[in-house]
């Protein structure tokens, strides 16, 4: 990929407008990389009320100082000064012994000269050369116009419901051959808004400690790593969808001892002599970018195809909502671990991932019972398969919310409001973050109501759904 | 040069899979150029909504017509950035002539001047960014960090003879967002904004 444009990552990124901090004026001594920042107010004072030493700087600091003045320094520079609009004497050539230049010297210190990047000396003699030279005076002018020409990238934060609308824009004008699977879209939007929040990441960014969280057996667990290791996380992770699709395996020659995710994500973490950097971002948004392309070509027919997880399967549909929902709740950890903000999904696809989560508690709990984990249920009944049974209504908060019976007595069951026994409510985004680990079961914000047993019982499998 | 075929086989690439309606490449195309589009038109514009419409419009046309690019002529990137700034720089003058129209302040001329501007501006971002990343970097010193062209040459590890080349270069390069339609302007959009 990466023409010379996308090469200029950190160009205006976070570390960069730290430049700006020391304000207008700053650190530099003419022709003098060596001496200390401290010095610079000798240094200026010395070529201001003298004028033995003078040039565009002088002009420049005192033109910039009203703007940068007490207040805040401007985020964009001004354009430089030069020095004939300083109010300033212009330089005097010749009092402190010119400097005698070639022609071609001076013609290459055109540009150092516009943008006052050159020594007062040189400084003067290029604007002597100016006066005799016809050809350099014109580009003279030229560069110094082009200076003014120079801003800062603006900065780029842009909407990420942009995406969606702009691309439902375009569908509707112009129907697609091969859309993207509804199931698809939900892990379409979330990888491209993960990878939004990247764009601007300096090296700070990238190795920002993160602590994963999730919960397993009756208790919290936790992992440390970075930003970077967040998103091989991700590659790795997705790449057990990739590899379902017959798409290349991110792990490559690394062998996994189980080809589950947290086995993955160890050998990926451990195959490297360094921790992971930004370089993991270009193979994790190729493979999202070549899933959804996969997927889309595929079919709606494909939505049952099983994807394995190690000790469980899900089918492609569910596989690509966990997916979506695992990358917007990593991509809050990066966003909490680096201070920005960062939304929830949009609410169809909050609806999705949540109806996800819903539909897998019934096995859970199940599964759970049998490890003896949650209650055998004294109220326990045997239902048949396909039978309504005894249910807890799950009630979501909150855009993307909606109302769920789980049956609590087998997965076979149905679901039933008749034979509702507990309620629980609580706002969708905190549904999912215990789905997700990072709240537990007993912290979490739920209106509750009916059979305790039970309640407990459905908090902990929803905790337990989660995962490294 | 193996840096340029890159990009090359991927734009074509690109066109057939839009050619082809996929709409997964257009969630691609969008992702890689969408900043650029409405970096561009925020530039001419000054306008958030306004440079939203600009981002639509833009894919929306590419979408519509992707045999409107031809790989000859030149990257995608360059063909979606002239694209970019000729419907910002006309939703500008629809708006400020509507704006005349109805009474609103101004003259005519100001207007153009105002449209000439906000051209200029937006065609020296672009070219910015796409200079070669070693001139881009002695520009970036030399004006933002506000070194002086030796420092440049030894932040970039360079002779203060390239340091000064580069400056002069990158104002010279930067000096073309002036020259537009004049004929046979290759530097900033490839002179066809």
């Amino acid at each position: 990929m990466s023409g010379a444009y996308e090469e200029n990552e950190g160009h205006d990124g976070p570390e960069a407008t730290g430049h700006d901090a020391s304000g207008p004026g700053g650190n530099r001594k003419p022709g003098d990389g060596d001496v200390p920042p401290d010095t610079e107010s000798a240094g200026a004072a010395g070529g201001r009320d003298e004028a033995e030493n003078p040039g565009p700087k002088g002009g420049r600091d005192e033109a910039e100082d009203p703007a940068g003045g007490p207040g805040p320094p401007p985020r964009i520079p001004l354009p430089r000064v030069s020095v004939e609009d300083g109010g300033l004497p212009l330089p005097a050539a010749g009092r402190s012994g010119p400097l005698l230049l070639e022609h071609p010297v001076l013609k290459s210190l055109l540009g150092a000269w516009a943008l006052a990047a050159c020594s007062p000396e040189e400084s003067a003699a290029v604007e002597e050369h100016l006066g005799e030279c016809g050809a350099c005076a014109d580009e003279a002018l030229r560069l110094r116009e082009a200076v003014v020409l120079l801003q800062r990238p603006e900065s780029l934060d842009l909407d990420p419901a942009l995406r969606t609308r702009v691309l439902e824009g375009c569908l509707e004008r112009r129907p697609p051959r091969i859309p993207v699977p509804e199931w698809a879209t939900p892990y379409d939007a979330e990888t491209a808004r993960l990878d939004a929040l990247l764009q601007d990441f300096g090296d700070s960014e990238w190795h920002a400690p993160v602590r994963l969280r999730w919960f397993e057996a009756g208790g919290a667990a936790s992992r440390r790593t970075t930003v970077a290791g967040v998103l091989a996380h991700l590659l790795t992770v997705d790449g057990l969808v990739a590899v379902a699709l017959g798409l290349a395996d991110p792990l490559g020659d690394i062998v996994a001892p189980a080809p589950a995710p947290a086995s993955r994500t160890e050998a990926y973490w451990r195959a490297s002599h360094y921790p992971p950097t930004r370089a993991v971002r270009g193979p994790w948004r190729e493979q999202s970018h070549d899933i959804v392309r996969t997927v889309s070509f595929t079919g709606s027919s494909a939505g049952r195809m099983p994807v394995p997880y190690g000790d469980f399967e899900l089918p492609l549909h569910d596989a690509m909502l966990d997916r979506a929902f695992e990358c917007w709740v990593h991509a809050e950890d990066i966003a909490d671990a680096v201070d920005y903000p960062y939304e929830p999904p949009a609410p169809r696809h909050l609806n999705g991932m949540i109806d996800l989560a819903a539909r897998l508690l019934p096995g859970v709990l199940a599964a759970r019972r049998q490890a003896g984990l949650a209650s055998s249920g004294g109220h326990r009944h045997l239902v048949a398969a396909g039978e309504p049974g005894r249910s807890l209504r799950l009630e979501i908060e909150g855009s993307g919310g909606g109302e769920w019976f789980i049956p609590l007595d087998s997965p076979a069951a149905v679901g039933s409001a008749e034979h509702e026994v507990a309620h629980v409510a609580l706002d969708g985004v905190e549904f999912c973050r215990l789905a997700a680990g990072h709240v537990s079961p007993a912290e979490a914000a739920a209106g509750q109501d009916g059979d305790r047993e039970a309640i407990r019982d459905v908090l902990f499998a929803a905790a337990s759904l989660s995962r490294m | 040069m193996a840096k340029q075929d890159v990009p090359l086989r991927w734009d074509r690439k690109m066109q057939q899979r839009l050619a082809r309606g996929e709409a997964a490449a257009l969630g691609e195309l969008y992702d890689r150029f969408a900043s650029l589009v409405h970096g561009l038109a925020h530039r001419v514009l000054d306008d958030e909504q306004a440079a939203d419409g600009v981002t639509r419009d833009v894919f929306a046309h590419v979408w519509e017509h992707p045999d409107a690019y031809d790989p000859k002529q030149g990257p995608l990137r360059t063909w979606i950035a002239t694209l970019t700034h000729r419907l910002a720089v006309r939703r500008l003058r629809d708006t400020e002539t509507a704006a005349l129209a109805s009474g609103g302040p101004g003259s005519a001329e100001e207007l153009e001047r105002k449209v000439r501007h906000a051209s200029v501006a937006a065609r020296a971002d672009y070219i910015v960014q796409a200079m070669p990343a070693p001139l881009r970097a002695a520009l970036e010193l030399a004006y933002f960090q506000r070194r002086d062209y030796r420092q440049t040459a030894a932040d970039l590890g360079v002779t203060e003879d390239e340091a000064r080349r580069r400056l002069r270069l990158g104002l010279q390069l930067l000096a073309t967002a002036h020259d537009a339609g004049s004929p046979g302007a290759p530097p900033g959009y490839g002179g066809a904004a």
